[in-house]
Parts: structure tokens; sequence; C-alpha cells
């Protein structure tokens, strides 16, 4: 598909969001403003803009315990996100949630489901009711390649085939499920190689190159939105940053981070963004400060923002009654 | 007004619900298949004809069932989950207690997951792994509901509640009370049906109900225990001890203020459980009676329940599982002799 300069600069925007917004996070994190634990998505930006751009704010996406990229991709608004982060009332779960449940169903993301392979199932239900309904949209399952090891992945994936549901099964592999390397984890030589097992198209792309993610993941939705069933794609990306903060990664080699540090997705883009004329670098400078302010600024009113009231702690737990 | 079991009571349920609303569906393992049980207690015997659309005969695959059901319902839908067995439900557990229960917490308030999961109880001969009491696993987990009927009216009652409540709700009917018929029947069946008005009716949850009344002493059970808990009160009025049976009909929110009204009279509790009597939801009423009510207690909260071992098959063994009638009246008797 053709895409112009400003669907180009807005991919590139996207991801350099997510990239700055990490970048901060972790020294928030390191300076114990945020409380609890961060699990980063640095470097897999591409996946998650790649995906979500070819969404509409109706299509639904369930995610992870690394669920920032998706996130911020699928619209979930940043103030609301940061706030989360920090446990404020002014969060997107209103201090409930925090990083590994951040969400906006308004926006089409479920509070992020921590358990592994947990949102799998659900994802898959969301699209069964679309079906049910006669309503085209469709819902995707981020999961990461330790999620195919667990039980549930089988038993979702293979009811998404069997009822041709309309949901894009993305296993984001960033090779490492915490610090075990997925080969460890499978005979398969790709993880796309599953989706025989269903009888459905399994991918595996480039996850590193948002245009390949874009264009697969659009591909993808056509055919689901058509009633045709699910597909998995595999998006080959790397983490370039720990399991979590305190993880220092001494399980990943040298070279291969050096490697993956030069396939990293933000950079990579901006080079292509440069190479064809579609920026200048002065350009993307300004984009970058741009974003650096709004995040400064949002952090500020995040920071302002009040702390749920210890009474409030039993809110929600419930439904409220409904007529009988 | 007609006079019907459990399962045909738990069917016209699902029927008035499904025509009701176009949102509630019904999903599990072989409840819909052409020629088949409509599930394994019949209960949703004959339902494809009129309902083949709201029917979505599942793989055996208790985990993703129960998150789809979950997702189906935070889009919008009312699914009703037929399990099996209830002893099948630990293999969603994640689903269940993960999941379903903290969604909408999770969320701060912006979810609900409308979903009802449907599970057999209760040890009828069919060893450890058919046979278990799975109340005491979600009493007490913040967003589930726990219920229990014990009559087909309450079946029907609370069945129908349940699909219309906005959180996920757990329902366990006791294999022995269903009256289920065919090759679906039990042996040992307990007669539970009840008088069943023709108009729209539910059972509210969270409301239990007062199944005799009497001032000497407090039983507390559900389900099969409640039936045996009635019968035990027969025998011990011929003596001249007159017992009351509360039937809570709701294990989760437990209806309190029944239990304490009911307390403050008699000033005797006993709890009857079917299943291991440590840790069960027996000893969380017995621990929460103790805090509330000492001062009106003349003598120690007592359990009838099973012993702390896995259902056993043999059927000697599994009639020495199960709480029985004597046992109840022997646990009163004891009681009322310490004054």
């Amino acid at each position: 598909m053709p895409y112009s300069t400003a669907d180009l600069l807005e991919l590139h925007r996207q991801m350099l969001l997510i990239r700055k917004v990490e970048e901060r996070l972790s020294q928030l994190f390191l300076e114990g403003t945020i409380p609890g634990t961060l699990h980063q998505s640095l470097g897999q930006e591409a996946v998650a803009v790649g995906v979500c751009r070819a969404l509409r704010e109706t299509d639904i996406i369930t995610s992870t315990h690394r669920p920032h990229a998706h996130a911020l991709a699928k619209g979930v608004s940043l103030p609301s996100f940061i706030a989360e982060l920090l446990g404020k009332t002014t969060g997107c779960c209103k201090g409930r949630g925090g990083s590994m449940h951040v969400g906006d169903i308004t926006k089409g993301m479920v509070p992020s489901i921590a358990i592994v392979g947990g949102g799998i199932p659900i994802a898959t239900g969301m699209a069964l009711a679309f079906k049910r309904r006669g309503e085209d949209h469709v819902a995707v399952s981020f999961s990461g390649d330790g999620g195919v090891a667990e039980g549930i992945f089988h038993e979702a994936v293979n009811m998404g085939a069997i009822w041709d549901l309309p949901i894009l099964y993305v296993i984001e592999n960033n090779r490492y499920a915490a610090s075990t390397h997925y080969s460890r984890n499978t005979k398969l030589e790709q993880l796309s190689g599953i989706a025989a097992a269903y009888g459905i198209p399994g991918v595996t792309i480039d996850g590193n190159d948002v245009l390949e993610v874009h264009e697969t993941t659009r591909t993808a939705v056509e055919r689901a939105r058509a009633g045709e069933g699910p597909t998995i794609i595999e998006a080959m990306t790397y983490r370039i940053t720990g399991h979590n903060r305190r993880d220092p990664c001494n399980y990943m080699p040298e070279d291969e981070r050096d490697h993956a540090l030069e396939q990293e997705p933000v950079k990579r883009f901006e080079e292509i963004l440069l190479r064809d004329g579609h920026a200048e670098t002065s350009l993307l400078a300004e984009m970058q400060t741009e974003l650096e302010t709004e995040i400064e600024a949002v952090i500020e009113t995040a920071l302002a923002a009040p702390d749920p009231d210890p009474e409030e702690a039993f809110r929600y737990v419930y439904a409220e009654p409904v007529e009988s | 007004m007609k006079k019907i079991a459990i399962a045909p009571a738990l069917r016209d349920g699902l029927i008035e619900e499904m025509r009701r609303d176009k949102n509630v569906f019904c999903m599990g393992e072989d409840i819909s298949i052409p020629g088949g049980w409509g599930g394994v207690f019949t209960v949703t015997l004959g339902l494809e004809e009129e309902f083949r659309d709201q029917l979505i005969d599942t793989p055996i695959a208790e985990a993703g069932s129960v998150g789809l059901g979950i997702g189906a319902a935070l889009a919008g839908l009312r699914p009703v989950l037929d399990i099996q067995y209830s002893d099948f439900l630990f293999l969603a557990m994640d689903q269940i207690v993960n999941h379903a229960a903290k969604l909408r917490y999770m969320s701060g308030g912006t979810l609900s997951v409308p979903l009802l999961i449907r599970a057999p109880v209760g040890a009828t001969g069919r060893g450890a792994q058919h046979a278990q009491n799975m109340e005491r696993f979600f009493t007490g987990v913040p967003g589930l509901k726990v219920i229990c009927p014990a009559t087909a009216y309450d079946a029907k009652g609370l069945l129908k509640a349940a699909i219309r409540d906005d959180n996920p709700v757990l329902m366990f009917e006791h294999k022995l009370l269903y009256g289920s018929k065919g090759i679906s029947a039990a042996p040992g069946e307990i007669d539970a049906s009840s008088e069943i008005p023709d108009e729209d009716f539910i059972v509210p949850i969270g409301k239990g109900i007062v199944r005799r009344s009497g001032g000497d002493v407090t039983i507390v059970a559900t389900l099969l225990m409640m039936h045996l808990a009635l019968a035990a009160a027969k025998e011990l009025a011929s003596q001249g001890i007159e017992a009351e049976v509360i039937d809570p009909r709701t294990l989760d929110p437990l209806d309190w203020p029944l239990i304490e009204q009911s307390v403050e009279k008699t000033s005797r509790a006993i709890i009857v459980e079917e299943g291991p009597k440590t840790g069960g939801w027996s000893a969380e009423v017995a621990a929460s009676l103790g805090e509330r009510m000492m001062e009106y207690l003349t003598a120690p909260i007592q359990r009838v329940a099973s012993p702390d071992i896995p259902v056993p098959f043999a059927p000697a063994l599994e009639n020495a599982y199960r709480p029985n009638i004597r046992q109840i009246v022997q646990a009163v008797e004891n009681l009322i002799a310490l004054g």
C-alpha cells in the first residue's frame, strides 16, 4: 500500500512517543517515583504501532504484563496512562490496575492481563461476540513467545479457528520468555508454524519493520472482517532492556544484543524516512522535542493528581444491581 | 403452577431468559448435539430446536470456554456456561479467579463480566474426580457470587437472577437433586421438585430462607445437606427439640441478617457442609458467627462436614464421606446436652 509522508511520519511519531515515554518511565522508576515493577517495551515499538495502526478504535486488543506500547499505540490517552502507573485516581483504571493492567475499553483495549496466556481466550470471546452480533469489529490478542507454551493458547486458538472468529493472534517474539530463549521452549523453527495445528494461516515477519507489520496486519484484518477466520502473526523483535527494570540481561549474548541494537525499529525507520526524503533531520529533532515537552507536562500533572482515598478501596469490586 | 424437578426448572429458566434477551446464550460440552444428551444432566435437552443460534457446543476445553465466556461478557453478551462436573472448574481456575473476578476492579469499574457458570456438585458414586463440592473454592473470592439452589423454585429463580446480574456468578447444582430422567437419572435422588408459578419471577441473590422454624438450634445448610437437615429436624421434633433450618441459597454474599436473627433466637448453631471440613465454607460461617454472635451463643458452634479425605468410590466409603442425618441429629443432641 502506498503511504503518504504524513502516514509515515505518524507511524514514526507513535513509535518515538512510546520510546520516549519508556525511557522516562525507566528514570522515574529508578528514582522511586513509580511504585511496583515495570515490564518495558523498548525495542518492540514497531509491533504495537504497526498492528494498532491497522485497527479501528472499535476493534479491541488484549495485552500482557508488557502492555505499555500496546496501550499507547491503541490510543489510551497519555495522561491517563501515566497517571495509572503512578497509582493516581486520574489513571485509566483509577489506580486499581497499574503498569501491568493499563487499558481503556473506550479506546478498544481491555485492561491488560498479566497472567501469561490469560488474555488469549478473552480476546477470542470478544471476537465471538462480534461475530454473533454481526458486527465487523476484529479482536487482536497480543502475546509473547512465552505465551505459546501455555495450555490456554491451544484452547483459545483452536476455538477461534473452528468458529472462524474475527481475531488475530499476534505473537510478539522478543526471543526471551523472561530469561529463557524461545528455542528452548519449542521444537518449531518459527512459532508461526503452530498455525498448521489449527488449520489457519501463520506468518513470521520482521517485527522491527513497522511497515511490514502494518501491511501484514491489514491483510489479516481484512480476512478476519470478511469472516474468513483468524491468522497467527509471529513478529520477530527484540527486548532491548531487561524483562523488568531489575534485570541485567546476563543471559543475552553480547553480539546478539549489539545486532539487535542495530536493528531496533525506531532508528531503522528514522533512517528510512531520511533516506527517502520524507523528513529532514531537523523535523525529526523537532518532533522529538515536542514529544519530550508533552511527556514532561503530562508527568507533572499526573504527579500532582490525588492518590486514591483508602476508603474507596472497596469500590468497583462488584457491578451495581441491575433491573430484575 | 406446576410441580417440576430442578433439571426441567433450569431448562424452563433458560428458555425464558433466552427468549427475553437474545444476548443470553448457553455454551458448553455436549449441550446441544443432535441425538445427544442436552448436557450431562439433561438441562439443555431439546433446546436446540428453538434456540439453535443461542447454543454453542464447545470442544473439551474448560479454561478456554470460560475465557471465551469472559470475553463475550465483556463485549455485552450474557453467556451461561455449562460445566459437566464442577471438579473440572479447577481447569478454569485462572480464568475465573484471576480474570472474571478481577477485571471489573482492575478496570476501575469500567468493565463488567455478566457471566454465569453452572456446575454440578456432590458425591454420587463416581469416585474422587467427579464428586467434589467446589463451593468452598469460590466462596470468599472478591468479585464472584456463589449460589446453591436446593429446590426447583430456587434453581429457576436464582438462575434467572444470575443471568440478569452484571457480575460473574457460579451456580452449583447437586447431582442428587436434579430429578433428571432416563440415563442421567441418579440413584439415591432426593425429591427437590417445587410448585413453580407460571409468571416471571426471580430469587434474589444474597437472600436466604427459613426452611423450618424452631427455637432450639439453628442449622445452616445448602443443597443436599439442606434436605438432610430438614429430615434431621423432623427426627429431632419427635424428641421435642425444635430446629430452625436456614438455607442461605447464596454462599457469597451470605445473608447475615437472616442467620443472625435465627441465632439470636436459638443461641445454638450448627453448619452442615458436604466437603472436607478443613477450610470449607462452613469454617468461614462458624468463625464469623463467633465474631458476630458470641454474646448470644450458649454452646460452641458445631460443624458437620465430610472427613478430610478425597471422595471415595466404594459405596460403603462414600456413604461414610457424605454427612448424614444421624450425624446432624447427634450434633444437635450434643449441643442441647451442653445446656
